[in-house]
């Protein structure tokens, strides 16, 4: 089957909110990724949109997480990976040799599967990375965190130990602690890497509502297994399996009424 | 009581009674070797020691030029060695992880590591004292310092390694160049580990006395000159332990003892600071 037979942009199509206003902030185009002699992504080409929010789903080893981690090209940091086609975020071609690799990732910030708070106090955990790109007074520098924690719905609870260590915070803390820190240096994309999948329900449930309140301000892409976690906080759904993108599109028409029959059978638990 | 489970109990305590058995004798010899120190050594131990030079045999006299010439060269070994062994760690652990060349330093810096240190005396001995033409602190203090920087590398580069992975990504995720990450991410994540590498190379050295002998060889006089012959407490002890004056040998003992608690206050504080602290 050929990813060209959906041509772009079709989902658009079966979008129920305003087409007019998706604005294609990244479009991948012909994405092949390598880990060394394996083929881990097959020429993937989709467009992600503009204050929405994107759910990557499929079974393991898909290459789900891939995608997403040539988002920002932390694939980078490890030898004997690597990835072409083009990924055009804002028109430029981000896999172009020449990116300034900080630049883009204080663009396109992260959180990741497990929580990695810095071996710091929580106000540093955020003042860290705001030092590294503004020169702020000690006030500014307050206002700062502060807002980032409150975005973050962190503010009440940490408000009266900002001193403390990061590490001494619960898992979910700790998790919506580094959403604080993405968000601290005013990115325009924010890619969550399975953020829920070391959290109880509860957690969860605070960081989706978070996402879905992030989303009027950042790009979303998120990775899950959990098909009712891509329901829930999603916009559209790209379906992968074995390194293919099976099915894109508005994430109600996809769970709905699928057309692959690939996603059909996951999406129903049939596998994966 | 069936037959089996009688008898998996008796096994279990048999193997019980070896394993206390077997840290009996190795604790034992420990506190043989302590005692005798003590024994020997604490009633020399007085502030007499530390300020009154080694004397000539039948006077009085102390250790303040040992104990000052140890001080001065493994200060200088820890400064020559341990910088030259944190970067080199560091490139190791977070430059060169997957590079051929980290695994050529580590296997040369194993061998270092394990090399007898009466090699690395006779290596000086050959670039240095030769040249020069005499003896010296300052060659004495580069012998420790060869000593100290595969200790240093080694626990640099564990250190490091055991700060996950998830922290770097986590980092650069944040566009922090990687000179930054690791010195306000790893470093602060495995400062603890680092400092206590550095304090056991400390303890390794402070009883070095082979190399010393080829390099600083001994002085009686108080001289701090780096570029002369310098008094060093493993020195003094090889000379006057083996000498058939009996208040010399005192002082051996007394200098074998102050080494032993200076070794083991090195390593209780190694050891505090690499305890987890609370609540991180």
């Amino acid at each position: 089957m050929s990813i060209a037979s959906f041509a772009m942009p079709p989902v658009a199509a079966t979008v129920a909110t305003d087409h007019s206003r998706l604005n294609e902030k990244i479009v991948i185009r012909d994405l092949d990724f390598h880990y060394g002699e394996v083929r881990a992504l097959k020429s993937v080409s989709l467009p992600l949109y503009a204050n929405r929010a994107t759910a990557f789903i499929g079974p393991s080893g898909c290459g789900k997480s891939t995608l997403l981690r040539v988002l920002n090209r932390m694939y980078d940091l490890y030898p004997n990976q690597r990835a072409t086609g083009e990924v055009l975020f804002d028109g430029d071609n981000i896999l172009a040799p020449g990116i300034d690799l900080n630049l883009l990732r204080a663009r396109i910030g992260m959180v990741f599967q497990k929580p990695t708070p810095f071996p710091m106090t929580i106000y540093e955990n955020i003042a860290f990375g705001i030092r590294l790109y503004e020169k702020l007074s000690k006030s500014e520098l307050d206002g700062r965190v502060e807002r980032a924690l409150r975005r973050a719905a962190l503010w009440d609870e940490v408000k009266d130990k900002l001193s403390a260590s990061g590490l001494s915070l619960s898992g979910g803390q700790q998790q919506r602690l580094c959403i604080a820190r993405a968000v601290a240096l005013r990115p325009e994309v924010i890619l969550f890497d399975e953020p829920c999948s070391a959290l109880d329900p509860i957690s969860t449930a605070r960081i989706e509502e978070l996402i879905d309140e992030l989303k009027d301000t950042y790009m979303i892409v998120i990775v899950t297994h959990n098909m009712q976690q891509a329901a829930r906080v999603s916009d559209f759904t790209a379906f992968m399996y074995l390194g293919e993108l099976i099915e894109f599109g508005a994430t109600a028409g996809i769970f709905t009424s699928p057309r692959d029959p690939r996603t059909q059978d996951y999406i129903t638990g049939r596998f994966g | 009581m069936n037959a089996i489970y009688q008898r998996r109990r008796r096994r279990n305590t048999i193997a019980i009674g070896a394993a206390i058995a077997a840290t009996a004798i190795g604790l034992g010899w420990l506190a043989l070797v302590l005692g005798g120190l003590f024994w020997h050594g604490l009633d020399g131990l007085s502030l007499r020691v530390f300020v009154e030079m080694t004397p000539p045999p039948g006077a009085s006299g102390g250790l303040r030029n040992a104990v000052v010439g140890s001080l001065i060269m493994t200060g200088m070994a820890i400064m020559f060695g341990t910088p030259v062994g944190i970067l080199a760690g560091t490139y190791m652990s977070e430059y060169g992880r997957h590079d051929r060349l980290t695994s050529v330093v580590r296997f040369i810096n194993d061998i270092l590591l394990s090399a007898p240190s009466i090699v690395i005396g006779l290596f000086v001995y050959e670039v240095m004292v030769r040249p020069m033409g005499h003896f010296s602190g300052i060659s004495g203090a580069v012998a420790l310092a060869i000593i100290v920087i595969p200790v240093v590398v080694r626990t640099t580069e564990d250190m490091l390694r055991l700060v996950p992975n998830s922290m770097r990504e986590a980092a650069a995720a944040m566009g922090l160049p990687r000179s930054h990450v690791f010195r306000h991410i790893s470093f602060r994540a495995a400062r603890a580990g680092v400092v206590t590498g550095v304090l056991l190379a400390v303890a390794r050295i402070s009883g070095e006395t082979a190399p010393l002998l080829f390099t600083a060889l001994n002085n009686q006089f108080g001289s701090i000159n780096i570029n002369a012959p310098m008094a060093s407490l493993p020195a003094v002890i090889f000379q006057f332990a083996l000498s058939p004056y009996a208040d010399w040998q005192k002082l051996a003992w007394t200098g074998a003892l102050i080494i032993t608690l200076a070794v083991l206050a090195l390593s209780i504080a190694a050891r505090l600071i690499a305890a987890p602290r609370k609540n991180s």
